[in-house]
């Protein structure tokens, strides 16, 4: 869990983003990552890992651990912590593996 | 400087691709372009500074003096390199790097990027690797749990996205770096409840022999100023000899050994750190030598005066080539591209000595208080090669401390490449990046041999993900069609 800082903020601030984790309609902030935007919204465990099904959340928050791998719009293995929150987003928690998706 | 923002708008080939937006990327790749080359800097995030330098032009932080003013004098260094003549494809990942002797036009290596969801291959005559370093992994029972992250992940959060953790938060290692991150964590509103410092008491007596460079460093005052304050503001607990993540599904509380004392403390988010790392992955994909460095014990890349590696043609700049810090990284880029501007004939010798002479006085004066500083923090043994049997030490693939000493001793693995096809530790996505150096130390203690013997994974591209997708689209050359077409 993360809060943001209450202090005065610059310039540099981004808009409020609308986006989702499993279905929770979520407010985050342009130009944070989503992993960001997840630990601001007191997500803790964002995938399952494959082997044993152990809960984990973002670690390094540098793109190094592979830990905040998680679901978005129907895509799997994205690195949270590399992708920068977008307006709409569908972010899901990885329960294990990557499901490869249906071609439509 | 020239912002790329798609694949198709890189020329086909550059005189220099530089690998890295971090000081060392920045300075090499706004060097080599003022001195005519045509340049390209490739950086896998959205905007340039690397790690110690993240998001120093956007932070959304208002309160400026929440961070040192080290970290943004970094955006005089992005400045400068914005008005050199390079190229610059941010969001940008370079998965493979492979020596290309067929390009009709001198092209040395060819480079796999991806941006968007595209992959192309384009040619570099020479290659500047500047991806930095890593946390240091820090494997102690329950490090997996939600709620435990590395120091280095609260000070990008800060950074980037001007949060910090909620709740009862304890740091716990060594190093300067957590003394920083607690007091700005703790100016920042941030509730520290302890600081658990795991430097081990008998480093001081050899370090003390280097402690005369020290103070002569620019940072040793400011170094010493920063413990002070800290200790005196915060709970600050030294000489801590075990650690342990506890909780269910998340973390609830660490548990603590000093001496023979025991103690549990209720948190809700630990930050770990015992000091950075080389990254070497991309370096080792592309073949370039490493040696195992004893005092700072971590691997580093072999290189010669102009930071030039094993392989002609790649030169490695920054704490990628060995941990020494922001002001010596850039030292560093610069030299590093002087010594490829007069490779590729853009500057004689006589003007590459006379330029590079001031810059290498002052990289030695950057890297005075070094030898000190790698003295008292390495780490001790137990959070190198984890006692418990039940610590994680492949996060990726689960496998245990316990696992790897059992294949250590009964199956005599000869090193971490062996361990890995028994195992599977390394074959996850974070390619070793979490569990190599741990693999090693494990196998090292448990066989009585060092780890220099024991050697590292052997890597291969790509370094990063990279879909077969993107991976089929690439286009072809005939040579490659014929190769497979009967």
């Amino acid at each position: 869990m993360f809060k943001t800082l209450s202090r005065p903020r610059s310039d540099a601030v981004g808009a409020r983003l609308a986006f989702s984790f499993d279905g929770r309609p979520l407010s985050g902030r342009a130009g944070d990552s989503v992993a960001a935007a997840l630990l601001t919204n007191g997500v803790v465990v964002c995938r399952e890992t494959p082997v044993s099904g152990a809960p984990r959340a973002p670690y390094c928050m540098m793109g190094v651990c592979f830990d905040c791998l998680v679901v978005i719009d129907g895509v799997g293995n994205r690195q949270g912590c590399m992708l920068p929150l977008r307006a709409g987003m569908r972010v899901e928690t990885q329960h294990g593996r990557r499901q490869i998706e249906e071609p439509r | 400087m020239k912002a790329l923002t798609a694949l198709g708008q890189l020329d086909a080939r550059y005189d220099l691709v530089v690998v890295g937006a971090g000081p060392a990327g920045l300075c090499a790749a706004g060097k080599a372009a003022d001195l005519g080359l045509a340049v390209l800097l490739v950086d896998e995030n959205p905007t340039p500074g690397g790690q110690i330098y993240r998001a120093v032009t956007c932070s959304p932080l208002g309160e400026r003096a929440l961070l040192d003013a080290d970290y943004w004098r970094g955006a005089e260094l992005v400045a400068q390199f914005e008005r050199s003549p390079a190229s610059y494809a941010a969001r940008c990942t370079l998965w493979s790097i492979e020596a290309d002797a067929t390009q009709p036009d001198g092209a040395a290596f060819e480079i796999g990027l991806s941006l968007d969801g595209c992959a192309r291959l384009i040619g570099a005559r020479q290659l500047i690797l500047a991806t930095g370093a890593q946390e240091r992994p820090f494997p102690i029972p329950g490090w997996t749990l939600p709620g435990v992250m590395s120091a280095g992940a609260a000070q990008i959060a800060l950074k980037s996205a001007a949060i910090v953790p909620a709740g009862r938060t304890v740091l716990a290692g060594c190093g300067p770096l957590l003394y920083l991150l607690a007091r700005q964590l703790a100016a920042a509103g941030a509730e520290i409840v302890a600081l658990l410092d795991t430097t081990p008491r008998s480093h001081w007596l050899p370090a003390l022999a280097a402690l005369p460079d020290f103070l002569r460093s620019p940072y040793a005052l400011k170094g010493l100023g920063l413990l002070a304050q800290t200790r005196r503001k915060l709970r600050c607990v030294a000489g801590v000899s075990a650690l342990a993540a506890q909780g269910q599904g998340q973390l609830a509380s660490v548990r603590f050994e000093r001496g023979s004392v025991a103690q549990t403390i209720a948190c809700d988010t630990l930050l770990l750190h015992q000091g950075v790392i080389p990254s070497v992955n991309l370096a080792n994909a592309a073949g370039c030598a490493h040696d195992f460095n004893p005092l700072q014990h971590c691997w580093q890349p072999r290189l010669d005066g102009w930071f030039v590696s094993s392989i002609p043609g790649i030169a490695i700049a920054g704490d990628g080539a060995g941990i020494g810090g922001a002001e010596s990284a850039a030292l560093r880029g610069a030299i590093a591209a002087l010594g490829v501007a007069q490779g590729l004939g853009g500057i004689d010798p006589a003007r590459r000595e006379r330029e590079a002479a001031p810059l290498r006085a002052a990289l030695g004066r950057a890297l005075w208080g070094r030898r000190f500083l790698d003295l008292l923090y390495r780490p001790a043994l137990q959070f190198l090669a984890p006692p418990q049997d039940e610590t994680i030490v492949c996060r990726c693939e689960e496998v245990s401390a316990g696992q790897i000493r059992d294949a250590a001793r009964r199956l005599r693995v000869t090193g971490p490449n062996q361990m890995k096809a028994f195992l599977r530790c390394g074959m996850g996505p974070c390619q070793g990046r979490l569990c190599g150096p741990t693999v090693v130390d494990l196998i090292a203690q448990t066989q009585g041999r060092t780890p220099a013997q024991v050697g590292y994974y052997r890597l291969r591209p790509p370094v990063k993900p990279v879909t077969l997708a993107e991976l089929a689209a690439l286009p072809q050359t005939e040579a490659a069609i014929a190769a497979v077409l009967r």
